[in-house]
């Protein structure tokens, strides 16, 4: 672009000067040029780009009707014709955050334009507005407002002008692109392959997760004196699912009772989980949680005690965060119950 | 459960996948649809099956290892 960008900013009542939180009901108002953090953009844009307006709106009069006031600031922002529009940055604040995507969101539909925001990644407005807004990554506050301006003036100056951002310069999207590669995979899978064997290092286009070994716990010191707790993941439920554990990408699991039962009654426990055929866990729900000869072996004194209950998920598809949180969550609940020589059964299909 | 010294064991089908995310206490189990069961099987067969696997199952629990193992 060889013209200089028009950029408008967009502030809310106090980085726009018009006052604290007793401004905060403030409507949109413009201000002609740049106002407050739009002077260390205009430093950082030098000659590229020009601050030719700044929309002030009150972070409770946006937030109190996102929908029709982040439509008012587009309408606003529209009047001054700019090629991208920049927003705060609003760092934590929550208000100012949602008033920044929102806006943001608004003038990137209406007018088709680049928009940039920033906050750190704890604002809540990040998850809610990164897949539909360039959001850059700041400090908690305004102590890193050089910082952020810096990052956000060469963000926006990047998508106005047509250059790919750096990695990491924005809140990832979710958003998968297309690109055509020189060499098709099979060409680059057997050059992998030729540099490993030539010793060579050979960087991973997939880098896959990491899963950390942990070392064995130490061994129970015998059975006679143990609680054994079963769990498993294969799905098996109360025949209502009344915690309605998700059959694939599960985010739950359940405990649940197994008092007064010699075994799994197919018609008290059912099995949901998207990865297997579930006839044979519905027909008997003992070939996956092997209730029937728990009871037997404890009956002979072949173990301390069984617990009460079972611990149970469906283990399709689901994220490696999720098990994660499974697995603490469960260590934590059997720890409230049981302090010491307790034992698992874990059982996978 | 075993970072928390909880020793636990895994009865599955899979056991590469075990390793690999893993777990220590390994068994193999007798299919991804019954891991603990057979349905070619008559009732007593596969409850025998079932005892005895789960009996080896309790077995990983009282022994001592210091790595991965596929019992």
């Amino acid at each position: 672009m060889s013209r200089v960008v028009r950029v408008v900013h967009y502030l809310n009542q106090f980085f726009g000067q018009i006052g604290g939180e007793d401004q905060a009901g403030t409507p949109c108002m413009v201000k002609m040029g740049p106002v407050g953090p739009g002077l260390a953009f205009k430093a950082m844009f030098g000659d590229r780009a020009q601050i030719v307006a700044t929309v002030i709106c009150g972070d409770n009069h946006m937030g109190e009707n996102l929908e029709e006031s982040s439509a008012a600031a587009a309408a606003l922002v529209a009047q001054y014709a700019p090629d991208i529009l920049v927003a705060g940055p609003a760092f934590v604040s929550g208000r100012y955050g949602m008033a920044c995507g929102a806006v943001c969101q608004a003038v990137s539909q209406e007018l088709g334009i680049p928009v940039v925001t920033g906050m750190h990644e704890e604002n809540p407005a990040v998850e809610i507005y990164r897949a539909h807004v360039v959001i850059s990554p700041t400090g908690k506050s305004a102590s890193k407002m050089r910082d952020a301006v810096q990052a956000m003036a060469k963000l926006a100056l990047d998508l106005v002008e047509g250059r790919e951002p750096e990695p990491g310069a924005y809140f990832p999207q979710g958003k998968r692109r297309l690109v055509v590669a020189a060499h098709s995979g099979a060409e680059r899978a057997v050059e992998m392959l030729l540099a490993r064997l030539r010793g060579q290092d050979v960087v991973t286009e997939l880098p896959l997760p990491n899963f950390e070994k942990v070392p064995p716990a130490p061994a129970l010191e015998d059975l006679a004196g143990a609680t054994i707790v079963l769990g498993t993941e294969g799905g098996v439920t109360p025949v209502d699912n009344p915690d309605r554990i998700e059959m694939s990408m599960a985010t739950k699991w359940g405990r649940y009772s197994l008092e007064g039962m010699a075994g799994m009654d197919p018609a008290k426990f059912t099995a949901n989980h998207g990865g297997y055929d579930n006839t044979a866990a519905k027909q008997d729900p003992n070939r996956v949680v092997p209730l029937d000869v728990m009871r037997e072996l404890a009956a002979d004194h072949k173990m301390g005690s069984l617990a009460e209950f079972f611990y149970t998920t469906a283990g399709n598809a689901t994220t490696v965060d999720n098990a994660t949180r499974f697995g603490q969550e469960i260590v934590r609940d059997i720890r409230a119950q049981f302090k010491e020589k307790v034992g698992v059964v874990f059982t996978s299909t | 459960m075993e970072r928390a010294g909880i020793p636990a064991a895994l009865i599955c089908t899979l056991t590469s996948i075990a390793a690999s995310v893993g777990a220590n206490r390994i068994v193999p189990a007798l299919g991804i649809p019954h891991p603990l069961g057979d349905p070619s099987l008559s009732l007593e067969d596969e409850k025998r099956k079932r005892r005895s696997l789960v009996e080896k199952a309790l077995e990983t629990l009282v022994s001592p290892i210091s790595e991965q193992t596929i019992f």
